[in-house]
């Protein structure tokens, strides 16, 4: 029964869900209403979910004293701090903005501006024109890092100023990097469009008919 | 000497990326910035819509992206507010709730835009594609308040409205895929027109729904970015870090050519 209730479930919902989606008729549109209350009032569940989660990942981490396991008391003093200034007070409370943008927001941001020195040794050591495949790869990326910044056409432009073409030829930097991302980009772009969807289509069908049923989780 | 060339220390590179982001920050030049398309075609459709008109402004981001979406979202602001465009403000990205208030506070006050008249901002539900679906209905049954806690129906601005059908334009600034979420279930459903501000790495993601016009215009990263501050003629932020992402552009493309270079030559030797 544990795995019958869920799989009926899941098979009235997607059914009635799915012909909403064909009738335009009162009846059809105060049922795809309501579903769709109900589901935003299960959503914030998720949060509280994933929240016990993440604590019972550290709770583990620390009753098995794993590497860095001393880190995890960090997660459960930044919850905790966040949640006793949070939830009383609201987002608006100084205090809660004021680690929020003097704790959280730089160290974030710092994170992510990492970023830029990890990828520029990556170019550095990925980007060798060993075949022709990586050639490719090669010249498409300096096209598109040149034309994305105004220095490309600068360059472009002076060069392109020493031949008689100085006029009808000009940004030719940001023109060639546009060109790459509206005609072989967007190409391969739609192709993994309409794969993924004609994936995630015979996946949904597959789960309302309990085809598919990974999503239940193990045993009985 | 090659071998050392072709294997370079990374921190050498950590270096050179650091003083090519050091140097122009010290000494600012101006580089000549040349418009796209399509922000300009987001541009074009805001400087058209009539005075009174309302826009939404999603800031589906966090501060790991702020860097170059806060600059699009200051920008157009500022021409929302020039043009008398009302504004609603949210988010989908629970993080966004402070950095979206603040930043359209701070543009506000800038332009003496009144809260509740000429934007609003209705902060951080959960749920993503139940509240774009939810808002298509009723705005005011997802945001039964804005983020300061004043019921949104007693907000003078959206006295006359309801759902997408009084919202001219949504626009989505976004680290992320719900730029797609929003065209899945605001444009297919209801037909809204939408807009998107993304940062650098998603950019090749966005083009097959501006193709199809699903999204009307794109602010594409920081070069967008400048670019629409040269559009409403007001430089910040977005001018100036283009000008610097360029040193940091050209310095990858000469280490990756002499990287080539040197791997040529040691493998001529090597034979």
């Amino acid at each position: 029964m544990k795995r019958q209730i869920p799989l009926i479930l899941c098979f009235l919902f997607g059914v009635v869900m799915l012909l909403t989606q064909f009738s335009p008729h009162s009846l059809s549109q105060g049922v795809y209403e309501e579903v769709l209350n109900w589901a935003r009032i299960i959503t914030p569940f998720a949060l509280v979910f994933s929240t016990i989660t993440l604590l019972q990942t550290h709770i583990t981490r620390i009753r098995r004293q794993t590497e860095h396991w001393q880190y995890s008391f960090l997660v459960f003093a930044g919850i905790a701090i966040m949640v006793v200034v949070g939830i009383p007070f609201g987002p608006q409370n100084p205090v809660f903005e004021w680690l929020f943008n003097n704790v959280q927001l730089p160290m974030d941001a710092t994170m992510f501006s990492l970023l830029a020195f990890f990828i520029a040794s990556a170019a550095y050591r990925a980007f060798r024109a060993r075949n022709t495949e990586a050639s490719l790869l090669l010249i498409t990326a300096i096209i598109v890092m040149l034309g994305n910044v105004p220095v490309g056409d600068l360059i472009w432009n002076k060069l392109i100023s020493l031949t008689p073409w100085a006029e009808t030829a000009a940004d030719g930097s940001s023109w060639a990097k546009q060109w790459i991302l509206d005609n072989p980009n967007l190409s391969a772009r739609r192709g993994i469009i309409l794969g993924v969807s004609l994936g995630v289509i015979s996946q949904s069908i597959r789960i309302i008919l309990g085809i598919e049923r990974s999503y239940l989780g193990g045993g009985d | 000497m090659l071998t050392k060339l072709v294997n370079m220390d990374r921190r050498i590179v950590f270096i050179l990326v650091a003083l090519a982001v050091i140097i122009p920050m010290l000494f600012p030049i101006s580089l000549p910035v040349s418009i796209s398309e399509p922000t300009r075609n987001l541009y074009d459709f805001i400087d058209e819509l009539p005075a009174g008109s309302a826009i939404m402004l999603v800031f589906d981001y966090g501060p790991s992206s702020l860097a170059e979406l806060n600059p699009m979202a200051k920008a157009i602001l500022k021409q929302c507010f020039d043009k008398d465009v009302k504004v609603i403000g949210l988010t989908l990205y629970a993080v966004g709730t402070t950095m979206g208030s603040d930043l359209m506070k701070e543009v506000a006050e800038e332009k003496g835009a009144v809260n509740g008249e000429d934007y609003v901002f209705l902060g951080f539900r959960p749920g993503n594609e139940l509240v774009i679906l939810g808002m298509g209905t009723d705005i005011a049954s997802i945001y039964e308040t804005d983020f300061y806690g004043t019921p949104t129906t007693e907000l003078p601005m959206m006295e006359n409205i309801k759902n997408y059908d009084q919202i001219d334009l949504v626009v989505d600034l976004s680290s992320g895929n719900l730029t797609e979420v929003w065209i899945t279930f605001a444009n297919v459903q209801f037909n809204q027109q939408i807009a998107a501000g993304v940062t650098g790495v998603i950019i090749s993601q966005m083009y097959p729904y501006l193709q199809t016009g699903q999204l009307i215009g794109l602010i594409s990263g920081i070069a967008g970015a400048a670019e629409y501050e040269r559009l409403i003629n007001s430089p910040s932020k977005g001018i100036l870090w283009i000008n610097i992402e360029s040193f940091v552009h050209l310095l990858i493309v000469i280490l990756v050519i002499i990287g080539n270079i040197a791997f040529f030559v040691q493998q001529e030797k090597e034979e």
